[in-house]
């Protein structure tokens, strides 16, 4: 460095940016993947799903209060938690086999961040106009009547939006249809609203004035993907050897000796991150493959075959810079690294479907009482006492008998009932105290310790289901 | 040309650090960022004053909003309290044997009762009821006043053979070392033995028999089971509070036992944590 150099600033002001609006094949697979999204992030709440009385019938539920996740047909307990946890990592290994083959994916298309943002953009251009028109507002330094009412229009309607995400949000942990009813007469919880005013704010900001510097700054997955990213991935990029040297067209004809870029900036023009793509692979890039739409329009203007800025995989770059044809894509896609991903992917799949497939609808457990170990009895006969936590998966109250099976035989108490059932209400876990008893003179009395099975047999429909413990005796 | 190519230095330059050929960029940090920072701070000088936060020789500085983690807690059990209050009330207003048939107030006496337990009793009778020489074992069927729920509330409310409370349980046996001989208390204790389903010395027995019943049978009753109205033990089944080998059963006869539980109403506690303790161990398995 030089002393004649000025010191560089060491903040920089956010450089607006203006995308323009952009028409092709991968802009309408964005409109219809938003248009997807956001309709399961809105509506999903909303639908019913019959459980039995007792039960919630909302289909997707998270309710924490019962601590219960409901999922259609799905009901999981707090106990089965390794279920919720084995979907967060098959996300996961979804999110690294995506991006070891496609590169930024989930960034370009399916983000929250990048489909509200595009949202927000949506609204903006409605209300403001396209690209050149916002630019002219933005530079307008005076505060005339039309300026003060174009951004109001549109912060109003941002913020309308911002307040059904907030508010949607909400709906998966309670009864979305009663929440929407309390939350309009001011009887819902201080909870709901604070929830709602923290979403409402984030989005409202996030997409409306962060934007691209959430991406940038803030989340982690862009540093984390770069470790997923080899040189088959395919992503996005401009083919500098077909472009360049780049030069204005005259007339709509490219001059001789010229490359295909003929500079006319359509690409930087529709780049939400505000980056140009022609510099190279860029950390801001959210691959959302706008630039493709725009640049083959223009291919399509002059002529020439499209696909100047296109997805390519990094290892394809000399081949074609030497004019050798590409591979084809599939071939990049099925390479040992994707088929791992995807393997880990499947088997976690196959593991948690089959957990879902032998999971019973009752379920048992049983602690022993370790203070005291035993109890003598004042006959001389041996006592165990067991805490047992029964488990009703069902929409109704069902009754258990209960026995329990040893070599030796035993007498089985439910403290605080007469005879050995207990009826547990409807999905709810019962924890109920229950005493074994043997005589004085059983071999399970003088040994230190003898193996039990409990036996709970359902009474409605005659599930069986059981734990193993063991009876201690006075060594 | 004016387009920079693929990853050429940017405006900004380098820091000058390099190395293996890597260079660090001395891209700036965006605006908000900073101000973000600033924020930070002015929040946390506004917080030094509102809360808590120079330490002084007395404590620390209080802060304008008088907040304390101590007036936290207190609050926190004030709003307890308060809480609890109608369940207390409706505790201490219901018949003690129609608790088990109102399942709200049941499970809030079981829960209450395990804390106070676990805070005045676990030291004597164990955790769990489990019990230990010389103090009973709650668990079993086996009482030595009644094991009724009503029977297990007097005892709780005024103790055994305890000074503080005129109304506590009271009996005494004699210690029989001071008129008996050691050939005697032998004898007796060969027959408390036997009656007790236990190896004893026959022809021992036969003399402690008789005396036996000159002695002990008033209390203890004719065949030795004992009688809970005035404390005193079963002498033929398994449960012995002192042990029931010769040497503990000689050093009882000898020198007697004198146990005392302390009369909680005396020492203070509440008629609500006194009912709610009492339903607890009425509840642990061996109440009647
Ligand atoms: S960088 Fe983060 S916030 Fe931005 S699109 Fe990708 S995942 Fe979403
Ligand atoms: S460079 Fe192209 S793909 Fe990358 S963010 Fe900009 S428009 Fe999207």
């Amino acid at each position: 460095m030089s002393d004649s150099q000025q010191a560089p600033s060491l903040y920089a002001a956010r450089e607006p940016v203006f995308p323009k609006r952009v028409y092709g094949r991968f802009r309408n697979l964005k409109w219809l993947i938003m248009a997807v999204t956001l309709g399961i992030y809105y509506l999903t709440p909303w639908i019913r799903w019959d459980r039995g009385a007792e039960l919630p019938d909302q289909a997707v539920l998270i309710d924490l209060a019962s601590r219960r996740f409901y999922f259609f047909w799905i009901e999981i307990w707090p106990y089965e938690f390794y279920f919720v946890g084995g979907l967060l990592i098959m996300a996961g290994l979804g999110l690294f086999l995506f991006t070891s083959a496609l590169g930024r994916v989930w960034c370009g298309y399916t983000c929250p961040q990048t489909v509200w943002v595009d949202l927000f953009i949506l609204v903006e251009r409605w209300i403001e106009g396209d690209r050149n028109a916002r630019l002219r507002l933005h530079r307008q330094k005076k505060i005339d009547f039309r300026k003060l009412r174009l951004r109001l229009t549109k912060w109003l309607v941002w913020l309308l939006i911002s307040v059904a995400t907030g508010g949607a949000w909400v709906f998966y942990f309670t009864d979305a249809p009663k929440l929407a009813v309390d939350l309009f007469t001011f009887n819902a919880n201080v909870v709901a609203y604070t929830t709602i005013l923290v979403m409402t704010a984030m989005t409202f900001i996030f997409g409306g004035f962060m934007r691209e510097q959430v991406c940038n700054y803030m989340c982690p997955w862009p540093r984390i993907q770069a470790a997923m990213m080899d040189t088959d991935t395919l992503t996005v990029a401009y083919r500098h050897w077909r472009g360049e040297p780049r030069g204005k067209a005259k007339k709509g004809v490219v001059a001789e000796g010229q490359g295909d870029c003929i500079d006319c900036m359509a690409c930087v023009n529709v780049c939400p991150a505000g980056i140009d793509i022609r510099e190279g692979q860029q950390m801001e890039c959210i691959t959302c493959a706008l630039c493709i739409d725009a640049c083959d329009e223009i291919m399509d203007k002059i002529g020439k075959p499209r696909g100047l800025i296109g997805y390519m995989a990094l290892k394809d770059e000399t081949s074609e810079t030497s004019g050798i044809a590409p591979v084809s894509p599939w071939k990049h896609i099925f390479r040992l690294r994707t088929m791992i991903y995807t393997g880990l992917w499947s088997l976690i799949g196959v593991g948690l479907m089959f957990m879902l497939f032998i999971r019973s609808d009752i379920d048992i457990s049983v602690s022993p009482v370790r203070s005291p170990v035993y109890i003598t009895m004042s006959d001389g006969s041996i006592r165990n006492a067991y805490d047992i936590r029964l488990r009703n998966k069902h929409g109704e109250a069902h009754s258990f008998a209960m026995v329990a099976r040893s070599d030796v035989p035993m007498q089985l108490e439910v403290e605080g009932e007469d005879y050995g059932t207990v009826t547990v209400p409807a999905d709810e876990l019962r924890t109920i105290r229950v005493y074994l008893t043997v005589p004085d003179a059983s071999s399970a009395a003088n040994s230190k310790v003898t193996d039990v099975r409990i036996w709970i047999t359902d009474e409605a429909n005659g599930d069986r289901a059981h734990a193993d413990t063991v009876f201690n005796g006075r060594d | 040309m004016a387009a920079k190519k693929p990853n050429e230095k940017p405006d900004y330059g380098t820091t000058g650090h390099s190395w293996d050929g890597i260079e660090e960029l001395n891209t700036p940090m965006p605006r908000w960022w900073l101000w973000t920072l600033y924020l930070c701070i002015i929040w946390g000088i506004g917080y030094v004053i509102a809360y808590p936060a120079w330490p002084m020789i007395n404590g620390a500085t209080p802060g304008l909003l008088g907040y304390s983690t101590r007036g936290e807690v207190a609050a926190e059990i004030a709003r307890f309290d308060e809480a609890n209050a109608p369940m207390e009330e409706l505790l201490v207003a219901t018949p003690l044997n129609e608790v088990e048939q109102l399942p709200e107030l049941n499970g809030f006496a079981k829960n209450a009762g395990q804390a106070v337990y676990n805070t005045w009793c676990v030291q004597c009778h164990q955790s769990g009821g489990a019990g230990a020489q010389g103090y009973p074992v709650l668990v079993d069927n086996d009482w030595l006043w009644g094991g009724s729920i009503d029977e297990i509330y007097t005892t709780v409310n005024h103790g055994i053979r305890t000074e503080d409370d005129a109304d506590a349980r009271y009996s005494q046996m004699p210690a029989f070392g001071e008129f008996m001989s050691e050939e005697e208390i032998a004898s007796l204790v060969s027959h408390v033995q036997i009656i007790a389903g236990q190896d004893g010395n026959a022809e021992l027995a036969e003399a402690g028999a008789a005396l036996f019943y000159d002695n002990c049978a008033s209390c203890h009753g004719d065949e030795g089971k004992g009688d809970r109205f005035q404390g005193a033990p079963d002498l033929t089944d398994r449960i012995w509070l002192f042990g029931g080998d010769t040497a503990a059963l000689t050093e009882t006869i000898t020198n007697a036992r004198f146990g005392v539980m302390p009369s909680w109403s005396a020492r203070g506690m509440s008629e609500a944590d006194i009912r709610a303790v009492s339903l607890y161990v009425h509840q642990l398995g061996g109440g009647e």
